[in-house]
């Protein structure tokens, strides 16, 4: 019921999504983008996803990783409708970074209180960082990992480790005891072994990460509730980079339809043309809408942040899946082929599409909020 | 308690005050008939005369045409319809009869009939007295609006019309009724002009209404036959051959983005009255057993309900952002959707509904075992009208694709 009308939106927010669709627009075109991911075209090919680490700093300098770093530890403290805002224009340009897994870990590590300031000023010093708490299977239950700790040693694999091959820092869940603690580590520490996954998105890297007695800071002994905390934002963050991506998507078919002649007539004149594009526009609408009231949530309303990022993740999943399908089959035979820029958002829109729990994996936690368990389901 | 989202001026926060004084001490008794959905679907008298008491009172009191200027029979207040109705809203009031009137023909005539027609007409369309009814579509004239044929041919000062019109709602309550007709064949668009015509008080001399029976065996709206109607030259309104911008005018305001606020009132949910809402529809699951445990357990229809919450929640938080320049990529893209998503989300809910619902969805209304009464299958398939009526889900898509993403015209 405190949630303002704007969504809390301020002056503030608002010049930092348009500064950052510039800053991406002058100096990160498309064009650059696929010369720089898409050198290499074998479906076998192995390795990272190259990236213009220089941007980086000067996104670094302009404080864009500090975003969700609370002011007590030199940060920024921005809301999270302005993180956003942010994510949102990033996913536009699918610009490779790790930003993202830096603001999850910021907001993983705010939720744990104090104990979370020596990594956070770390954070707020420069230094990159990505989640490692996820095991074999993929789950994105918080806790549900491979990795042990004991006597400060941490052993075994983290799954699914994002843009790995690019952050400086690792925040990883392990078991130790009867609980689930949080370690924060260098990610060029002794004993740690990165083995890159070979990934379908271009514009990210991906990674399986062991750990042999790796000496790591230990953050907080009983970590789950800080992950579960952290977890709506985590998805809403996401959920704007695939709204961003989308409006990529959209834009760039509406323009190609406008252009492209047949039965001498541009494509968008039919209906069977124009039609799905709006399906796609009224997807990223509702995503957006959607996104942006889960980000309220989370800065003023957090007990219903859960409900509304879970609404959020799951449309946008969905959205990510529709518009990259309407955006590779209305460019026609060239949408099809490794030239045409199109396949560069369809991959990673794929990737976030799954990433942090599809659409039905959100809409079954939700709908256990909004009716309540099933009877007789297995937890 | 409705706050509202813009901060209140001097005049509208003293006239808010009045409102919510006077709404709680004449706020309507409920009424001993059921009511339908909306006043488009008023059937008998006696839920009409219930309703015109209500609108009659609410003018009476100042909370109808608030903004439009004394001399037409309105309140000559500033901007303070919009206070007007969201203490309506949140006092549940019953909704008014005279939908047409209010939202389509007031502001029409006021902006394109000669001043003395609407000091003529005005009064008792806002007090609910004259209900009004709209003459657009026809057999041969549907999505394609400008191609109407109905014709009125100059006779002296007179004008004489042959015509049919078609879903015209209210029309076997209507005293009047606006009505887009053809002046010159020549002209598709130019051709067109706008009259406002008498139709209860023309009723054999003239005007046929016939009732059409709706896909769910309800009446509830009409043709209008026109043999010969002759009527004065003063009740067109604007220039002739002007009738496709005045029908815009008209347009604009049924789709609520109109300069000049309609009066909305209709917070009460009836008793045994049916919304079309994912709530309402994880109720209804809870009560419906399926392989020998409630609907609501199924993992797939949880799924499915869950979609239909996410749109539904989607379509407000659009109505939200729609006041956040900041966060719109254009102006009108997403007060554009407004019409096409809340019809087929919830045209979508009714027939989950009836999924839901499994064999006993085959009973309707005269069933005693029809669960929920019937109701989600009069919903669903009323909700046909909603995606069919001003301008089919299909015409939305082109009016989006081509006025918000700017592809090439269909036409």
């Amino acid at each position: 019921m405190s949630q303002p009308d704007n969504f809390g939106f301020g002056e503030e927010a608002a010049l930092l999504k348009a500064s950052a669709g510039k800053f991406f627009a002058d100096k990160f075109p498309t064009a650059t983008l696929h010369a720089l991911v898409a050198a290499e075209h074998r479906p076998e090919r192995t390795g990272q996803c190259q990236w213009d680490a220089a941007l980086w700093r000067e996104m670094v300098e302009l404080g864009w990783t500090m975003l969700a770093v609370p002011e007590a530890a030199g940060g920024v403290g921005m809301p999270a409708v302005a993180v956003a805002g942010l994510a949102e224009e990033l996913g536009k340009a699918a610009f490779p970074c790790p930003l993202l897994g830096t603001i999850n870990a910021s907001y993983v590590l705010a939720a744990c209180g104090a104990a979370g300031l020596p990594a956070l000023q770390e954070i707020a010093e420069g230094y990159s960082a990505s989640l490692a708490i996820t095991d074999k299977r993929g789950s994105w239950v918080p806790g549900d990992c491979e990795v042990t700790c004991t006597d400060g040693r941490l052993n075994g694999t983290a799954w699914y480790v994002q843009d790995a091959g690019k952050a400086d820092r690792l925040l990883v869940s392990a078991h130790c005891g009867g609980n689930v603690g949080l370690y924060w580590v260098p990610a060029d520490a002794q004993g740690i072994t990165v083995h890159p996954d070979a990934i379908v998105d271009l514009t990210r890297d991906q990674a399986h990460i062991s750990f042999a007695n790796v000496t790591a800071t230990e953050v907080c002994a009983d970590g789950q509730a800080a992950l579960a905390e952290a977890m709506p934002a985590i998805w809403t963050v996401l959920a704007a980079d695939i709204v961003g991506a989308a409006e990529w998507q959209l834009q760039t078919t509406v323009e190609y339809v406008g252009t492209r002649q047949q039965f001498d007539r541009p494509l968008g004149f039919f209906q069977a043309v124009k039609h799905p594009l709006v399906d796609v526009m009224l997807q990223i609408d509702q995503a957006k809408s959607l996104v942006y009231n889960a980000a309220c949530a989370i800065d003023c309303e957090p007990a219903r942040a859960p409900q509304y990022a879970h609404m959020a993740k799951a449309s946008a999943s969905d959205c990510a899946a529709l518009a990259s399908g309407r955006s590779v089959q209305l460019h026609g035979g060239i949408g099809f082929t490794w030239e045409c820029f199109v396949h560069l958002y369809f991959k990673r829109q794929k990737h976030s599409q799954m990433l942090f729990g599809d659409a039905a994996w959100h809409r079954a936690r939700l709908a256990d909020i909004v009716i309540g368990p099933a009877a007789g389901a297995v937890a | 308690m409705a706050e509202s989202a813009h901060k209140d001026s001097a005049e509208q926060a003293e006239f808010r005050q009045y409102c919510r004084h006077w709404l709680a001490a004449n706020r309507p008794a409920d009424p001993s008939v059921r009511l339908p959905l909306s006043a488009l679907e008023i059937m008998t008298m006696e839920q009409l005369t219930y309703l015109q008491a209500w609108q009659k009172s609410a003018y009476d009191a100042g909370l109808v045409g608030c903004d439009y200027p004394q001399e037409v029979g309105g309140a000559g207040r500033k901007d303070c319809q919009r206070v007007a109705n969201e203490e309506m809203l949140a006092a549940r009031t019953p909704y008014f009869p005279n939908i047409i009137g209010l939202g389509m023909a007031a502001p029409t005539v006021f902006y394109h009939g000669q001043p003395e027609l609407s000091q003529r007409l005005l009064p008792r369309l806002f007090s609910g007295e004259d209900i009004w009814c709209q003459g657009f579509s026809e057999p041969g004239a549907g999505s394609d609006l400008a191609s109407v044929q109905t014709f009125a041919e100059r006779r002296g000062d007179k004008w004489v019309i042959n015509g049919h019109k078609v879903w015209t709602s209210l029309a076997h309550f209507a005293e009047w009724m606006i009505l887009l007709l053809r002046t010159d064949k020549s002209h598709k668009y130019d051709g067109l002009s706008y009259f406002v015509v008498p139709i209860r008080s023309a009723l054999g001399k003239g005007v046929t209404v016939r009732p059409l029976i709706k896909i769910t065996g309800e009446t509830g709206f009409n043709e209008v036959i026109f043999d010969d109607l002759e009527v004065d030259d003063s009740l067109r309104l604007d220039e002739l051959g002007k009738g496709w911008q005045v029908a815009m005018t008209t347009l604009l305001h049924e789709r609520g983005a109109g300069e000049l606020q309609t009066p909305r009132a209709g917070g009460l949910k009836n008793k045994g009255g049916h919304t079309t809402s994912a709530s309402s529809l994880v109720e209804f699951a809870r009560t419906v057993e399926r392989s020998g445990r409630p609907a609501a357990d199924d993992a797939l229809l949880r799924d499915r309900i869950m979609q239909q919450l996410i749109r539904e929640t989607g379509l407000a938080q659009n109505q939200r952002r729609s006041r956040v320049p900041a966060l719109l990529d254009h102006p009108m893209r997403v007060q554009l959707q407004n019409k096409l998503l809340a019809s087929e989300i919830s045209q979508d809910t009714a027939a989950l509904a009836l999924e839901v619902a499994g064999a006993s969805a085959s009973l309707y209304l005269g069933d005693d075992n029809a669960p929920a009464g019937g109701q989600w299958s009069l919903a669903y398939m009323n909700s046909y009208g909603m995606t069919i009526a001003a301008g089919t889900s299909e015409v939305q898509r082109n009016i989006l694709g081509e006025r918000v993403l700017g592809l090439p015209k269909s036409k």
